[in-house]
């Protein structure tokens, strides 16, 4: 619960301002809770008189939380192929298992693995738990969240972490359920803490307005999932060496009780922004479909992948695989081109973490312009022809 | 044919902007409103009504302002509606949340099916669905953006891939979360509107729900959030200078590395 010290408050709403969910009202120079309050404690931190304090029960504490030791990856496979997430993730989780000085483990579920379980040493893992069955061949989440969990169980390993995607957010969220563990999603910094070797897990909240911190001391493992390239796989290192442990699991994890009746690879497969190191997207401001046409022509200049914001994927210029922010999808690709995007916080929320942003567009005033490193304002249908000569000439 | 909408009140994102000075969000003038993907719950929870006959329940938990949500949810179809509400509730992450539902639906009595958007616009985790499914111990599908066959005994639905979809068939009690492909939610209709302001909506307790006071709420939550700050001031934001022509010279310069 939040307290307010009736003595110590001066009514001078600073707190009002902190608070990210509007739960606090200055009435009568006093600041008061409302119903809204989610303890996350942004207030507490601002008040310069210490007036508000977060009572907060004792926790129940895991009494094992020692026996719980390395860090787990869930590397994804389907339809002949890894994931790339899988091995960016391996690459955070080396960096993780050092600092705790603790094993590297991959979990990889599948059929017909092949040689997957060395690629996986070579980018980093020191052992992989390797389950090749063929009940696995689809995706069905009774099967991958029992099998998962009963390996997590068996081995207890303190950290978990899976890609956020559509496999990702369906299954482990089952598993951390079944673990009583705490999940954190979409995270996008990922720490041990010094003093009790936690982890520290920072993903965006509310939008992306702001960034929370998480932390889960009293109960193991601590599971996270990671979006596409926001970690960095290691380079593959042909002389590392691991361990590959083949896991055969008794027949009842591998019941399911969903059937999968066909499995269809759409156009969203040739799309995936996710993956692409180079983004051109396009917004209201193109005024017409046919402004992809020319987005094509610089994204082909570019060896980029087009993009949108949701406004025009609602319009219908393009399809909804291509829409990037809150109700779409999450990239992060080296550069981002926003053409004719004003920069609402909602696709903001969905592009902030590419490594340089540019922005294109008529409205000085437009809000992209707060997050982009470099800025043109003007007619894009005069800059963009300009703009892919000039590439091409430098090519 | 017994179907549980579980919905939630987030902020209208829509309105929600951020305050260029301070850089914290602008509140004035936000609306709270149903999550939109729980629309699309609710309006696919009613078309299954209307195919086979039943009743369709709205289920959220929150504070007690939720309750206008649910007559919104009444309006659009909804048979009745369920307001878990206390404040031994507050800070909880998904896995109270996902708990107190389950104890909530306990309460409620059987169902053959739930309904869930995909996620709530305010955390965006897509966590709740799965995590209730599985407290449950019934199969779920996520992300579901068609359902091509139903009865009364179970159904046939397209669940969004990175790839594609799948086409995936199962039997109830289960639970599935929609995304907005599904359908096009209704508008509420006037009869819908009468019968909501008079409605009467169900309040449930944490005692109620024989929730255990160890796991609901902030202590019930294994998760735990230490710190919130805001969002690393990011890049040059320059807005480039000189003609046109000068400026594109420039930008190109800075592009270079990426080609």
């Amino acid at each position: 619960m939040l307290k307010v010290d009736k003595e110590l408050c001066i009514g001078c709403g600073i707190c009002e301002d902190a608070c990210p969910f509007g739960a606090i009202q200055v009435e009568n120079g006093l600041a008061v809770v409302g119903e809204t309050c989610t303890l996350c404690g942004a207030c507490v931190e601002s008040c310069d008189v210490q007036a508000l304090t977060l009572e907060i029960a004792e926790k129940h504490v895991q009494d094992d939380l020692q026996s719980w030791s390395g860090v787990w990856v869930f590397c994804e496979y389907r339809r002949g192929e890894l994931a790339p997430v899988s091995l960016e993730l391996l690459g955070i989780g080396r960096t993780l298992a050092d600092r705790r000085g603790v094993k590297l483990g991959a979990v990889l579920l599948g059929y017909r693995l092949g040689e997957t379980a060395s690629r996986l040493i070579g980018h980093g893992a020191d052992t992989v738990y390797l389950v090749d069955n063929e009940s696995l061949n689809d995706f069905r989440d009774d099967c991958y969240s029992a099998v998962t969990t009963s390996l997590i169980r068996k081995y207890k390993p303190e950290i978990i972490l899976a890609g956020a995607t559509a496999i990702g957010r369906s299954f482990i969220p089952g598993v951390a359920t079944d673990l009583n563990a705490g999940l954190t999603a979409d995270c996008t910094r990922l720490e041990i803490r010094e003093e009790d070797g936690a982890l520290l897990q920072t993903r965006p909240a509310f939008g992306g307005n702001i960034m929370a911190t998480i932390v889960c001391e009293s109960s193991r493992p601590q599971m996270a999932t990671v979006r596409s390239k926001v970690m960095k796989a290691l380079e593959f290192d042909a002389a590392r060496r691991g361990e590959i442990v083949v896991i055969d699991p008794p027949a009842d994890l591998l019941q399911s009780r969903v059937r999968v009746l066909e499995s269809v690879v759409g156009e969203a497969a040739k799309i995936n922004i996710q993956e692409a190191d180079i983004l051109v997207s396009g917004g209201r401001g193109l005024e017409t479909a046919k402004g992809f046409e020319l987005l094509n022509k610089l994204a082909d200049a570019l060896g980029a992948k087009v993009s949108a914001s949701r406004a025009v994927v609602d319009a219908g210029w393009i399809p909804y695989p291509h829409q990037v922010g809150q109700t779409g999808k999450t990239v992060a690709p080296k550069l981002y081109i926003a053409c004719g995007i004003s920069g609402a916080i909602q696709h903001v929320a969905g592009m902030q973490s590419a490594e340089t942003i540019v922005a294109i567009n008529r409205d000085a005033n437009a809000s992209i312009f707060n997050v982009a490193d470099y800025g043109i304002v003007g007619d894009l249908y005069e800059i963009i022809p300009k703009l892919i000569a000039k590439i091409e000439e430098r090519r | 044919m017994k179907i549980i909408v579980c919905m939630k009140q987030v902020p209208d994102a829509k309105d929600v902007r951020l305050d260029p000075v301070t850089n914290t969000l602008a509140r004035e003038g936000v609306q709270s409103i149903m999550n939109p993907y729980d629309q699309h719950a609710l309006e696919e929870a009613v078309r299954l009504k209307e195919a086979h006959a039943g009743e369709v329940v709205a289920l959220t938990m929150g504070p007690p302002q939720a309750e206008e949500m649910l007559r919104q949810a009444i309006s659009c179809g909804a048979d009745s509606a369920v307001l878990v509400s206390d404040r031994a509730f507050a800070g909880a992450d998904t896995w109270a949340t996902a708990y107190t539902l389950e104890h909530a639906l306990k309460t409620i009595g059987d169902f053959d099916l739930i309904l869930c958007g995909k996620q709530a616009i305010d955390g965006d985790t897509a966590q709740v669905g799965p995590g209730l499914a599985t407290r449950l111990g019934i199969p779920y599908l996520t992300c579901v953006q068609k359902i091509r066959e139903s009865s009364a005994s179970g159904l046939v639905a397209e669940r969004m891939m990175d790839d594609g979809y799948d086409l995936v068939a199962l039997e109830y009690p289960a639970l599935l979360t929609v995304v907005k492909d599904i359908n096009e939610p209704r508008v509420p209709s006037i009869k819908g509107k009468m019968k909501a302001k008079k409605a009467e909506i169900v309040r449930l307790s944490a005692a109620d729900i024989k929730a255990d006071p160890a796991c609901i709420g902030l202590p019930g939550s294994p998760t735990k959030v230490v710190n919130v700050f805001p969002p690393p001031a990011r890049g040059e934001r320059s807005v480039l200078q000189g003609t046109l022509d000068e400026q594109i010279d420039q930008l190109v310069e800075k592009l270079v590395r990426y080609m």
